[in-house]
């Protein structure tokens, strides 16, 4: 360990010896590393624009492993960077930027702009935020152009920069209250621009010697800034220009290299690292730097906390030391963890002195601490050595606890194997527990799928048992993915490795893979894949695009999903010649059904066609009924009829027939009398044209209806009875009664005539109905004597029991006395 | 924005401009086989406003279709669904309030419901576990289960880890047990339902016997508006009450008014300060429970005027002959009488319907007469009417096969002449002597199981089945003695009232080892069931 200053310890250690071998370094050299220890690509010779000797442009791992390597045959790039999916953009001087993937391969291009096309590209910076990877670009025009997420552009120029001469001496790109900004600095003034306007700002506290600002740079989190001026002073503050934190003299006028933070999150102090040609110097919160000399050519790699420094031949990491490693490493420390480390060290070698460290710290009550620091300081160690002295250690003092939470230790342990796995040369992601918490395992393990490292990948998703379908699944997805794009094994071979890979992995999209497959021009290979896709609604939307409609169509029937159906239905529609069309459908009911449901709301005409297609005459004929009904003219209308008639003879439907032809004949009548007699009729049912015929006193027609209509004697009785009573017609109802024996007996004569109020009419029915009626008509025509009089003769004790209920105790004394006699009797009997 | 109650298929448009809501407004008169409303804020014409669209229970592709082939579908700044599939409407039951679910099942061979059935039970299940057991019985029932089955593939690996709350799920198909929703229900909230319709845990009833009584004025003024009252159990008295036979209702109304006043006197015993606080503390509930109280009795009070008439008991009588296998091979007199005094439609239809399904269908000649009878009464137009329950089988004509109404009603018991209404020992006591079928179904899987019905199960529609589905280890449910079952029971095609005051009953009977969960794809009565399957090409039905 580099224990370096007096009061602020940074620590460099040293990541990787690089693998390349590269000839001059990274002199004269476009050089892009992504954060979070990702991919570095190069370009060597970019200026060149002889077509003779293009420039090579090559990937490479953080360790230096080469993952690519390709003649760059397009135009002049101005800036190289990488996306959060570790893509590589390449920005050229017309503002077009092409997009590779990190092994190569090339993915699409975008434009900036028609505006940054005509003044060229003089600065890029790409950035990233909560929106993604963007694209700031200074135009030749010296306006800025910004595109915050490169996989939804949308282009934002920002407005002009008063007095801007030529390009400003340094500008960077930060993200302030969810939008993006550009902080410029022309001279000794400093702007921002946003949107909408360029505001004039002023850092705090700047030291007046400065007359320009020559760099400048914004922490990862955006929140910080530091600033260096001519005069060599570096300012450290807030981003939003309201703090400072700090100024540190550097004591050196040239301008530097690069600059970049080097801070922790939570950390207390600022600090930042100035890279001049040969030199690097760290500056803090006091007026001492720390110095280190660089052999070589490097660039420094901004991370979450700390800065990588990639030369030629190394790879560094600058870190603030991290407070747990600090307490236990610092020369003799009395912290409990340096005192757990020593107790351990001591039991190791059977001393007894282990004895008394542990005693020193558990007096102290503070063993928990001491372990946590212990677990703590492992997960900042890189040393695979080091961290299995510190997890021993913090194991060794959880024995002396009861109820230590052992979660912490335990996904330490976990993570460690992890990050020494990716960490690996082979691998090379240099990830520090920090960056591997806020990237999170999903984000790494689609780094190692990027990298095609499947193996590794399922290995991790295994050991840290993510959920399936987010781990061990999605990986063999990707690996399918790729597997189908292998143009030298056949369809077979690969759906077989597919299925095979596959088939116990729970959760697989299939229908992804044969996108996939259908994309690089497989589509039996495609049609292959989705066999094993068990969700069938994923299935539809690429048979459909493979012009496999039949098998669409079945597909989406088999799930269930009516939607789906009719989304294969309207497409064959559209792609069918009509007889084909009604072809498909009648093999498929499910599908016919719901085209027929559709038909029946929107294309009446249609739906004919099919019914005539399936001689379903049963169906035409209600269709034509239901047509009948919204016509308005009647010709029109008993056409109809006439046409539904025709077609339930033909389906052998003769009661439907003859109904129909009945309600034909009962239209032509209605209209007949209505011309005649001026009664609106038409569209009443029989049973209402006969009500009106009678109340009108139409008695001939309504008796005519009655016979030609074959009406039951019964109903027209109740319907002659209702509407003459209607009408208080009692003359004629008297006679009606007269004309034959009722078919509904007169009972109903009595009810009718007291519900309209007329007992003088309806006890002259009384003496008519038959005896089992007797006791109800009297009661109904309120004569309680007559009432008692027949339930007496008839000896029935439930219907004495009910004239005895209507009686009242007051007035009819002496009938209720009889009553109760003769209820004796009967009970007797 | 007002929102709509309505979950069947709408749209939910909260702003609008001028000439686009025109638009809008024609195409979904005529348009689709979704479309059915659209709401919107009043029109602004000054300010031009953004539409939004949402898709309930789900997105449908003809829609959008419609929408875009009208010019409008790009007016919308957002296009969305909102996926509501069961809505809670009780502790105890779900319903995904989808009206012509049986109407699109049976008639029309459309089977949408059923695909936003299983996924609600899929939602479910992600919420209270996997279900370990399927049972099922009818067409419907199947197409329900293989989807799930087929789902629960589509989603494997994605499975939440929870311990399952339901330990068996019932699909049961309504046409397995057409004849129940047919028979007047004979709770208290079967006859709300019944007589005044409840419409989304809502019921308007007539103003008159609600009117406040104030000293003085002599309740002259009486008011117009149909008072609404929310029905749930989170109401104490009603939850109590709910589920009683009518008769037994008037009992516990007075019980209760007793109650009340009881702890309305315990005032005079409140000596002490801290009595008396203690008594002005309780004073809101009991004041809660003194309006209920007064509700419920004036509902009653209502009920009762219809459940004495005449009309109701003729009506009650035929029913119950009907379904004791009474004279249901001939022409009834009563419906005869019936249709010659012009009743309502429906109730005819219900009463024949109910004759056609207790006789295992209808003589030709019988059928045609009543058939005969309607189209000249309440006219021809209701040809389409008649076809359609033929189709669903609620209409039929006798087959050779012999009426098997008979064996079924013995075998389940349907029919007991001995119900109790005051304090019930079955379910019967529901519809005071029929025992509903679903609900004798159901309690006969609990126990002692289907297979002691096989040949019952044969003889009515539709395949029964049993499917099981892999819990995840460590995820069986370890039963304590003594604790129960619970059993989830979906009705496809909708459930009544009565039959989910049966499974409660069922639920809290002693020993019974089963609680019930309800759901269904519409709550409804006879009257809503017979109005979902006409076909009348006037708009409006008499």
């Amino acid at each position: 360990h580099h224990y370096i200053g007096a009061t602020w310890h940074v620590l460099k250690i040293e990541l990787y010896e690089m693998g390349w071998n590269l000839k001059d370094g990274l002199r004269e050299c476009l050089v892009a590393a992504a954060p979070y220890g990702g991919p570095i690509s190069l370009l060597k010779g970019h200026n060149r624009r002889s077509p003779s000797a293009r420039p090579q442009l090559e990937i490479y791992s953080s360790s230096g492993l080469p993952l690519a390597s390709f003649p760059w045959k397009s135009g002049v790039v101005k800036q190289l960077g990488w996306t959060v999916s570790d893509d590589l953009l390449c920005v050229q001087e017309d503002g077009t930027v092409l997009v590779y993937d990190l092994l190569g391969g090339f993915k699409r291009h975008f434009s900036m702009g028609n505006e940054v096309s005509q003044s060229q590209v003089l600065e890029t910076k790409i950035f990233h935020s909560p929106y993604g990877t963007g694209v700031a670009i200074l135009t030749g025009a010296l306006r800025f152009t910004l595109a915050t997420n490169i996989d939804d552009i949308k282009l934002r120029r920002l407005p002009e920069v008063p007095g801007l001469q030529g390009a400003p001496s340094c500008w960077a790109v930060l993200t302030q209250d969810r939008q993006s900004k550009v902080l410029v600095a022309n001279g000794s003034h400093l702007f921002i621009l946003d949107n909408t306007a360029c505001t004039p700002v002023t850092p705090p506290g700047l030291s007046p010697q400065a007359s320009s600002i020559v760099h400048m740079c914004v922490s990862f989190s955006y929140k910080y800034l530091a600033l260096l001026t001519d005069s060599g002073h570096v300012w450290m503050g807030t981003s939003n220009l309201k703090e400072k934190l700090s100024e540190v003299d550097t004591k050196i006028k040239t301008p530097p290299k690069q600059m970049a933070w080097c801070r922790r999150p939570k950390s207390q102090q600022p600090s930042a690292v100035v890279m001049w040609d040969g030199l690097l110097i760290v500056v803090g919160e006091c007026k001492e730097t720390i110095q280190y000399h660089l052999d070589d050519d490097s660039i420094l790699v901004p991370e979450l906390d700390g800065v990588r420094i990639i030369s030629g031949t190394h790879h560094e990491l600058l870190q603030e030391v991290p407070g747990a490693c600090e307490e236990i490493f610092k020369i003799a420390s009395m912290a409990p963890g340096a005192l757990l480390l020593e107790a351990h060290k001591e039991y190791e070698k059977e001393s007894q002195k282990a004895d008394e460290y542990l005693r020193e710290i558990k007096e102290q009550s503070l063993l928990s601490e001491a372990v946590r620091q212990c677990v703590e300081a492992a997960g900042h160690e890189h040393e695979p050595e080091t961290q299995k002295t510190l997890l021993r250690a913090a194991s060794f003092g959880k024995c002396f606890l009861s109820n230590f939470p052992p979660e912490q230790f335990v996904s330490m342990c976990r993570d460690l194997r992890v990050l020494n796995a990716v960490r690996d040369y082979t691998v090379g992601i240099p990830l520090t527990h920090t960056q591997f918490k806020q990237m999170t395992v999903q984000v790494l393990i689609d780094r190692l799928v990027y990298r095609k490292l499947y193996p590794l990948a399922i290995e991790i998703c295994r050991y840290l048992k993510t959920p399936e379908y987010q781990g061990v699944s999605r990986v063999l997805k990707h690996w399918a993915c790729y597997k189908v794009q292998q143009k030298e094994e056949s369809d077979e071979v690969i759906a077989k490795a597919v299925s095979v890979k596959l088939a116990d992995a729970a959760g697989i999209f299939y229908s992804e893979i044969a996108t996939k497959a259908y994309e690089s021009g497989r589509t039996e290979l495609a049609i292959k894949l989705l066999e094993f896709e068990p969700r069938s609604g994923e299935q539809v939307p690429l048979l459909l695009k493979m012009k496999k409609s039949p098998l669409a169509l079945s597909k989406a029937i088999e799930s269930g999903d009516t939607d789906l159906v009719y989304t294969v239905v309207m497409y064959l529609k559209n792609e069918l010649n009509r007889g084909d069309f009604f072809m498909m459908l009648r093999n498929q009911p499910v599908a016919l059904s719901l085209y027929k449901q559709f038909c029946k709301h929107q294309e009446q005409d249609t739906l004919k066609d099919l019914f005539n297609q399936d001689d379903d005459h049963e169906e035409l004929g209600n269709l034509y009924v239901k047509a009948s009904y919204k016509e308005q003219r009647l010709e029109a209308r008993i056409a109809l009829l006439q046409s539904a008639v025709d077609e339930y003879y033909k389906a052998k439907n003769e009661f439907s027939a003859k109904t129909t032809e009945d309600e034909m004949r009962l239209l032509r009548f209605q209209r007949k009398l209505e011309e005649e007699k001026g009664e609106l009729l038409v569209g009443f049912s029989l049973h209402d044209t006969m009500t009106t015929l009678l109340s009108v006193g139409l008695h001939k027609h309504a008796e005519q209806l009655y016979k030609d209509f074959r009406v039951p004697d019964k109903r027209f009785w109740w319907l002659k009875l209702k509407s003459l009573a209607e009408k208080e017609d009692w003359e004629e109802l008297e006679k009606f009664g007269k004309s034959k024996k009722s078919p509904i007996g007169y009972l109903p004569f009595v009810e009718v005539c007291i519900k309209h109020h007329n007992k003088y009419e309806a006890k002259k029915y009384v003496s008519k109905v038959t005896p089992e009626q007797k006791v109800k008509a009297h009661l109904a025509v309120g004569d309680m004597e007559g009432a008692a009089e027949a339930a007496i003769e008839r000896r029935n004790e439930s219907e004495i029991s009910t004239v005895l209920s209507r009686c009242s105790a007051t007035t009819d004394h002496l009938l209720m006395e009889r009553l109760n006699r003769a209820k004796a009797t009967a009970v007797k009997k | 924005a007002r929102t709509v109650r309505e979950p069947g298929a709408f749209r939910h448009l909260t702003r609008r401009s001028s000439s686009r809501l025109k638009e809008l407004r024609r195409i979904t008169k005529r348009c689709s086989v979704r479309i059915e409303c659209i709401v919107s804020l009043p029109e602004d014409k000054l300010q031009p406003r953004d539409f939004h669209i949402l898709f309930v229970p789900r997105r449908s592709l003809l829609c959008e279709q419609r929408l875009k082939e009208k010019g409008v579908l790009n007016s919308f700044t957002n296009i969305d669904e909102y996926i509501l599939d069961l809505i809670p409407y009780d502790g105890d039951l779900l319903s995904m309030e989808s009206e012509s679910s049986f109407r699109e099942c049976y008639l029309e061979n459309d089977q949408t419901s059923l695909y936003h059935a299983a996924k609600g039970l899929m939602t479910l299940q992600a919420l209270y576990g996997t279900i370990p057991q399927i049972f099922g019985k009818g067409e419907c029932a199947r197409h329900v289960a293989n989807m799930m089955l087929r789902m629960k593939r589509e989603f494997a690996g994605s499975q939440t880890q929870i311990l399952p709350v339901f330990d068996t799920l019932l699909l049961l198909d309504r046409n397995v047990d057409l004849l129940t929703p047919l028979a007047t229900q004979l709770t208290y909230e079967g006859l709300i339902d019944e007589i005044f319709g409840i419409t989304n845990g809502y019921v308007k009833l007539p103003p008159e016997k609600f009117a406040q009584k104030k000293q003085g004025e002599g309740g002259k003024e009486l008011p117009t508006e149909p008072k609404k009252l929310q029905l749930n159990s989170a109401e104490e008295l009603y939850a109590e009450i709910r589920d009683k036979n009518f008769n037994a209702v008037g009992a516990a109304l007075s019980k209760k008014a007793k109650i009340i006043s009881a702890a309305f006197e315990e005032r005079h015993n409140a000596k002490t300060v801290g009595e008396i606080k203690q008594f002005v503390s309780q004073l809101p509930h009991m004041q809660a429970a003194r309006s209920s109280l007064a509700n419920h009795t004036s509902i009653a009070e209502l009920i009762k005027d219809i459940t004495t008439s005449e009309d109701f008991f003729d009506s009650l009588t035929v029913e119950q002959e009907f379904m004791t296998g009474v004279d249901t091979d001939k022409v009834s007199t009563y419906i005869e009488d019936c249709i010659a005094q012009k009743d309502p439609l429906i109730k005819i239809l219900r009463l024949v319907c109910m004759q056609s399904v207790c006789n295992n269908g209808l003589k030709q000649k019988v059928l045609d007469y009543y058939k005969k009878e309607i189209l000249q009464t309440y006219g021809y137009k209701h040809i389409l009417t008649l076809k359609n329950l033929e189709r669903v089988g609620l209409l039929k004509p006798q087959s050779t096969m012999r009426n098997n109404y008979p064996t079924i009603r013995k075998t389940l018991k349907l029919w007991m002449e001995d119900a109790n209404e005051q304090n019930p020992n079955d379910i019967s006591y529901v519809y005071s002597g029929y025992a509903p079928l679903s609900v004798r179904l159901t309690q006969v899987l609990a126990r002692p199981g289907w297979r002691s019905i096989e040949e019952v199960l044969k003889m009515l529609p539709g395949p029964h089945f049993e499917e099981r589905q892999q819990v995840p280890t460590g995820l069986h449910k370890k039963r304590q003695p003594g604790e129960n079952r619970t059993i989830l029971v979906f009705f496809l095609g909708g459930v009544t009232y009565a039959e989910i005051a049966a499974l409660r009953f069922l639920s809290n009977m002693e020993d019974s080892g089963t609680e019930y969960i309800i759901a269904a794809t519409k709550l409804i009565n006879g009257t809503s069931w017979i109005k979902s399957l006409m076909d009348s090409p006037e708009e409006n039905l008499p």
